[in-house]
């Protein structure tokens, strides 16, 4: 919910929050150390799928953590969560041992705390503004630590609070896909009021955190949780269901659906159209991913195959390339090995995942572009010439530009190929509703900060409008068009 | 959960299942297929509709035994039920009124074909189906075939049944004899690639039904990609149905074969 700067700054006036302010000295809350994750060992975690890498903060470090917090005036870190929870106040909740509080807190402006806490960019955005990053020059509070700390701590003591709901409304409205923006669009739209029903093409909830985010990333069972929690609040799940094919849109009106949220997501692989990239052996990240962590392939019985090799080279510098170079380690390659164009610098990945992969012994071959792809008599990739680069001026994204260095290619050997450099927008809500405005590259053209698009009772976010970004934009952006919706919905359905 | 309601052997290996799948009986179309899976371990698995009925909400489904998938749904029984299928996917047949349209089965490829036969005599083509097979025992839907044609061809390599031949002997005596406005074909990828090669001969336009290996087959997944006239293409999301003589067969025949191994070794656990 939006909160204005005078409601969050009476909180900071309630006295638990006055009393914590004054039990300890600034200068002692600064002298403390930010507080260093657990990790299972990179020799432990790479023998299965499904071993989490990081392994959470304990009690006492959370403790500790929180009381690093200066409880500032002006929370410039409220300003970088796309999401703008309420951070002082969860992290506060947490030095006074109310940890269930804290959880609550967290759930009135997120539908998945415990999924934010492990896969969010926190130190591109609330970690980012932290007084110590701007002020101090310092390590931030472990924002992103504690979110996850106290999102397990409310699963595991099974006092799962459910937030607080305006009364039924008896409007329906349809939420089509249930990836992270559809999830947080339907928490919040319940939260109002609304009959909300979210219609999945897959046979399990959850997009991209289940077919997308490894195991050992993001546990499936932490994703089932928040969809329960959900299920709770009254949201609807409709799974094997494709709005626009199995029914149309005029059928869902029909049925009574009042409004739509597309929250559809990136659905094409984008591929390198170079020479031989159709050899068996060479494929997406998304099926590679999809076969290993929504179907099971790791694991001895589960009917989908996976492929497995000792050279498994994967192309591509994002979080999806570490996610899947990683899983191939998982499987068995001998060499796990990055393939990017540009420097380890302008990697979009998180650095945190690079790391890990390095502890794990991914081999890196960076400022390297593979130009073709080999074959063997069956028709399977062998090997694959690469091309070495160098950076050139910046191009449109900020990022130094790769050129090619002439006469540098070279032969790699590999079994499997996994390309991970991009995905294009799912084709089936844009080809199948008319009248529906979309921009040349597929993606739903909607009025900014509304979401709204040019069908007055359609809205849209995440992937499926931005191309390709983080879990915590499309459920930013879920927020938002809940936000708009319930205006849109409000002046239309229910002001006499 | 969709429920078996009707099952029918065509051969040993060939099973006919009913299911209950009421919205997509109302919205799907002729060359449209589903995604299914059966058993929490499940493999998703592509199936082309062979036809619906909208009173019962019932479609039809004809399945071969081949690997594990497949043969764990045809063991499934009327009453049990299929844990997961949605759909139609794909895009549909585009049907015209054309002329003489030459319709192209083999093996279970005649399944998805009936739905298509059964359009085109709807829009007032004259249709003329073949359908080939090894043998007379693999021949199947010859009935419905014939109900919906105005002619009715059939073809076995050994000559049990019809005429002796391949397909394409069939449809090179119907070129010869009359004008086809255009073709549809059906069936094992490598009866696809001949049956393209002679209509690009006589420069008939014809459509091929491809049955890629898929995951999601909603576009996810890239595993069904295919060349047509060069480019990379979508089976799931671009066809199922391609320009037959664009379309690069012996890669698609290549990538059917992308899990061989995998399936092989799956299928021997199985059988254990």
């Amino acid at each position: 919910m939006e909160r204005s700067e005078e409601y969050i700054k009476n909180e900071r006036k309630q006295d638990w929050r006055v009393a914590l302010q004054k039990k300890t000295k600034a200068k002692d809350r600064m002298s403390i150390e930010r507080a260093i994750m657990a990790e299972t060992p990179p020799e432990v975690r790479i023998t299965s799928q499904r071993i989490e890498v990081n392994t959470g903060l304990t009690k006492e470090q959370a403790l500790v953590e929180a009381s690093r917090c200066m409880d500032c005036v002006n929370p410039t870190c409220m300003e970088g969560c796309p999401v703008s929870i309420n951070i002082p106040k969860f992290i506060k909740n947490i030095e006074r041992g109310e940890f269930l509080e804290a959880a609550s807190v967290l759930k009135e402006s997120s539908a998945l705390p415990a999924v934010c806490g492990r896969v969010c960019p926190q130190e591109l955005q609330c970690e980012k503004r932290c007084f110590y990053v701007e002020k101090l020059h310092q390590p931030a509070i472990a924002i992103g630590y504690l979110e996850r700390f106290v999102a397990d701590y409310e699963r595991e003591s099974g006092n799962i609070s459910t937030p607080k709901m305006l009364a039924a409304n008896g409007i329906k409205v349809a939420v089509i896909g249930s990836g992270p923006s559809g999830l947080s669009f339907a928490g919040d739209m319940a939260k109002l009021g609304y009959d909300v029903t979210v219609f999945e093409a897959l046979h399990e909830i959850g997009g991209v955190l289940k077919y997308g985010i490894p195991e050992f990333r993001l546990p499936n069972a932490v994703v089932d949780v928040e969809i329960e929690s959900l299920r709770r609040m009254g949201v609807k799940f409709i799974t094997n269901y494709i709005v626009g094919q199995t029914a149309s849109l005029d059928d869902l009106k029909a049925d009574g659906y009042k409004a739509f949220y597309v929250g559809s997501g990136a659905g094409l692989p984008r591929f390198m159209n170079i020479p031989g990239e159709n050899s068996n052996g060479i494929l997406s990240s998304n099926e590679y991913l999809t076969r290993v962590n929504l179907m099971g392939a790791d694991s001895e019985d589960s009917d989908t195959p996976v492929l497995r090799g000792k050279h498994v080279v994967v192309v591509g510098g994002g979080n999806t390339a570490m996610d899947s170079v990683r899983t191939a380690k998982r499987l068995g390659a001998e060499h796990a090995t990055i393939v990017y164009r540009r420097s380890e610098e302008e990697m979009p990945a998180r650095a945190e995942e690079v790391h890990h992969a390095k502890q794990e012994g991914i081999e890196f071959l960076t400022l390297t572009n593979p130009i073709e792809y080999m074959a063997d008599e069956n028709g399977r990739v062998s090997q694959m010439k690469v091309q070495k680069m160098e950076l050139g001026e910046p191009d449109a994204s900020g990022r130094r530009r790769p050129i090619p260095i002439e006469g540098s290619e070279y032969i790699l050997d590999c079994e499997v190929v996994v390309v991970a450099v991009g995905v294009s927008p799912n084709p089936l809500i844009p080809n199948s509703v008319e009248g529906l405005d979309v921009s040349k590259w597929g993606t739903i053209e909607v009025v900014k900060d509304k979401m709204q698009s040019s069908i007055p009772e359609m809205f849209a976010g995440g992937d499926i409008v931005r191309g390709g970004a983080t879990v915590i934009l499309a459920m930013g952006d879920g927020k938002k068009a809940a936000k708009n919706m319930n205006i849109y919905l409000t002046e239309k359905y229910l002001v006499n | 959960m969709n429920k078996i309601v009707e099952k029918e052997y065509f051969s040993e290996k060939i099973v006919k299942i009913v299911v209950e799948a009421p919205l997509i009986a109302k919205s799907r179309k002729p060359g449209n297929f589903i995604i299914l899976r059966v058993g929490e371990k499940g493999e998703r698995i592509p199936l082309t509709i062979a036809g619906a009925n909208v009173e019962k909400g019932t479609i039809d489904l004809v399945v071969q035994k081949m690997g594990v998938s497949s043969t764990k749904l045809c063991d499934l029984e009327v009453g049990d039920y299929i844990t997961d299928l949605v759909g139609p996917l794909g895009k549909p047949t585009v049907i015209h009124k054309l002329g003489t349209i030459l319709c192209c089965g083999g093996g279970v490829g005649n399944a998805p074909l009936l739905p298509i036969v059964e359009a085109y005599k709807k829009a007032g083509n004259k249709v003329i189906t073949i359908l080939a097979a090894r043998n007379k025992d693999l021949i199947i839907l010859e009935d419905e075939m014939r109900k919906h044609s105005d002619e009715l061809i059939i073809m076995t390599d050994d000559g049990s049944y019809g005429k002796k031949g391949l397909i394409t002997q069939g449809m090179e005596e119907v070129i010869k004899r009359e004008t086809v406005n255009e073709c549809v074909t059906i069936g094992p990828a490598i009866m696809m690639k001949f049956c393209s090669l002679l209509t690009k001969k006589y420069e008939i336009p014809t459509v091929a039904s491809l049955n890629s290996i898929m995951v999601d087959g909603t576009g996810m997944c890239g595993a069904c990609r295919v060349t047509v006239g060069g480019k990379t293409k979508f089976t799931c999301v671009d066809g199922p149905e391609f320009d037959a003589h664009q379309i690069d067969f012996d890669e698609m025949m290549s990538r059917l074969g992308g899990y061989k191994q995998e399936e092989h070794d799956m299928f021997e656990k199985f059988q254990k």
